[in-house]
């Protein structure tokens, strides 16, 4: 576990250490109220920290390797999922996972970019890093979806689509054009939600949509800070200020325009308490489908192209 | 994003220099021959001895094109704005004016309208020089504009893609742009307006991942790198070296992703004959 913990965690870990260690202690006078005072400490120092977090803690903290992956979110918010494998062309991508699933009332396709928690699921998951398979296969299921009028919901954690031989064979380009191309024109709702690590094309090949969400402690944007840091900076040192540069956090994204909502996380981030982030992300999906399944397929079509026309910058 | 990259270690046959120095005589790359600057010209860039194609630009592309004195060019000023106030080793700003200043260009494309072999058609062609052919709000919007052209006159579209990928610098809001464009191509394809996308060197990352990989028809330039990721990361990510003619034009039309290859001294009559078949 503690290999787990984060360095500007450190100083609450440190203290509420110390408190487990006080309450076990045996004592000839009375602790209460020292203890009292080691947890008000411990509460002010957490929302010290948790308040102030650097765009680059954020980053750390959407990859913290205890956060809720896709899976989880799936067995917690939905039920009687059936997972739909393979692109029917080449094989089964595990980076990328899908099917049917019900969120209450709702029934949904809903796919998304899979992780693993330790080495060997990380091999098996390529390390959330999809192949021109993954995305072909998230395809296929929102036109299914599109076939038979359910919304679709995309969960993203990637650091991005991967970078091989065989994905650059395999027509890596040309599976993402495709996705985005037909998910601005796909005739049924889409919602996307940032859950993790929102990497570049990788991200976007699952990301087009009608209402954009983001976890409060994630990032989104067309490179990772690292490889940000390698190009403008030419080293690996100075991701801290990529990440600062490129505004990749929640609130970042949504004063740009470029997302529709913030979705809270529980206090310290969504790896404190999977159960109540899935609650919050389940009521949050739900307000969304109620409103999204109400609209015609060629206004929300058209409200979309409209979304995504309004994005950019420039002067004449 | 190979234009950042110049350290000396880094001459490799995937940073092959293409574009031409100035003086009156060029000294091919590939192959050494001394070629009069005219006779470049004449050849439409390519040299008449081993077939390398040098890198040009939109001036260039617009020049051989089109039906003469029939293009006009479509909101040429339109230029970037910093709004996220980005800083790296330099001001994205700075970046911006000393390139307007050094290129003579507003961005990084390109657009406009003209006749091809009589055919009235919407254009967008990339310049590479302009910060890495790098695609932000600029490009998208350029390329949405002109697509609406296309849309409204129901004239067939154009782009020629030349592109180390998605601008860094306008971060989020350049990810965005290849939905954008993509958004209006699908519009293109419902209308059933003809998209011809032609690739050179180089057309990668986010660029390829949206409007370049969508065309009706995808043509590319002879010995053009074309893919998603960048070599210099594959080789990285599997540490191993890559197979000769990896990811040119020739191994994509090999592995399925562009229609054909066609040597720039064809490119006008290659897409007069397409042109003519989708209309
Ligand atoms: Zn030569």
């Amino acid at each position: 576990m503690a290999a787990n913990i984060l360095d500007f965690e450190k100083p609450i870990v440190e203290l509420e250490n110390k408190i487990a260690e006080m309450k076990k202690g045996v004592y000839n006078h009375d602790i209460s109220k020292e203890l009292a005072q080691f947890e008000e400490k411990v509460t002010q120092i957490k929302k010290n920290i948790y308040s102030n977090l650097t765009r680059w803690q954020k980053v750390q903290l959407a990859r913290h390797p205890e956060r809720p992956y896709t899976l989880d979110y799936i067995y917690t918010l939905t039920k009687d999922f059936v997972e739909l494998h393979g692109d029917r062309h080449y094989r089964d991508d595990k980076a990328i996972i899908g099917g049917f699933a019900k969120i209450d009332e709702y029934k949904v396709m809903i796919i998304g970019t899979q992780k693993g928690r330790d080495t060997k699921s990380n091999l098996y998951r390529n390390f959330g890093m999809a192949n021109p398979e993954g995305y072909r296969k998230a395809l296929r299921l929102m036109k299914l979806a599109e076939k038979f009028n359910k919304p679709v919901v995309t969960l993203i954690d990637t650091p991005g689509a991967y970078p091989g031989i065989e994905a650059e064979q395999n027509g890596q380009a040309e599976a993402i054009a495709r996705n985005i191309f037909e998910m601005s024109r796909l005739r049924v709702p889409i919602i996307v939600v940032i859950i993790g690590e929102g990497a570049s094309g990788g991200a976007l090949g699952i990301g087009v949509g009608d209402r954009i969400l983001m976890l409060e402690n994630t990032w989104y944007s067309v490179i990772s800070p690292e490889s940000c840091s390698s190009i403008l900076w030419r080293s690996w040192e100075y991701k801290e200020q990529a990440a600062e540069a490129l505004k990749l956090t929640a609130p970042d994204l949504l004063e740009f325009g470029i997302i529709d909502k913030i979705i809270p996380e529980p206090f310290g981030g969504a790896h404190k308490d999977h159960n109540a982030m899935a609650e919050i992300l389940k009521g949050q999906l739900k307000i969304e489908l109620a409103d999204l399944i109400k609209v015609k397929p060629d206004k929300l079509v058209q409200s979309r192209l409209e979304k995504f026309d309004k994005m950019g910058i420039f002067e004449e | 994003m190979g234009w950042f990259k110049r350290s000396k270690e880094n001459i490799s046959p995937d940073s092959i220099k293409r574009d031409i120095p100035d003086g009156q005589w060029v000294k091919c790359t590939k192959c050494d021959e001394i070629i009069h600057i005219k006779q470049l010209e004449m050849n439409r860039w390519v040299c008449y001895k081993c077939n390398f194609h040098f890198r040009i630009g939109s001036k260039e592309y617009f020049s051989f094109l089109f039906d003469e004195g029939t293009f006009k060019e479509t909101n040429r000023k339109m230029r970037s704005v910093d709004m996220l106030k980005f800083v790296d080793t330099k001001k994205y700003i700075d970046r911006i004016n000393s390139t307007i200043k050094q290129t003579n260009l507003y961005d990084a494309i390109r657009t406009g309208a003209g006749k091809i072999g009589g055919i009235k058609v919407s254009i967008a062609c990339m310049d590479f020089k302009f910060i890495g052919g790098s695609m932000g709000s600029v490009v998208g919007e350029k390329i949405a504009r002109a697509a609406k052209v296309s849309l409204d006159e129901k004239i067939p579209f154009i782009i020629i893609s030349q592109s180390g990928g998605a601008r860094m610098m306008e971060a989020a809001f350049s990810l965005m742009q290849l939905a954008k464009t993509s958004a209006y191509l699908a519009r293109l394809a419902e209308a059933k307006i003809p998209y011809i996308s032609i690739l050179t060197d180089p057309t990668t990352g986010g660029t390829t991942a949206s409007y370049a990989m969508l065309g009706d028809v995808i043509m590319a330039e002879p010995d053009a790198l074309i893919g998603f990721a960048g070599p210099r990361v594959i080789r990285e990510t599997i540490g191993k070296d890559l197979p000769a003619g990896f990811q040119r034009s020739e191994f994509q039309q090999e592995h399925g992703f562009v229609d054909f290859v066609v040597n720039r001294k064809e490119l006008r009559e290659k897409l007069i004959l397409v042109l003519e078949y989708l209309s």
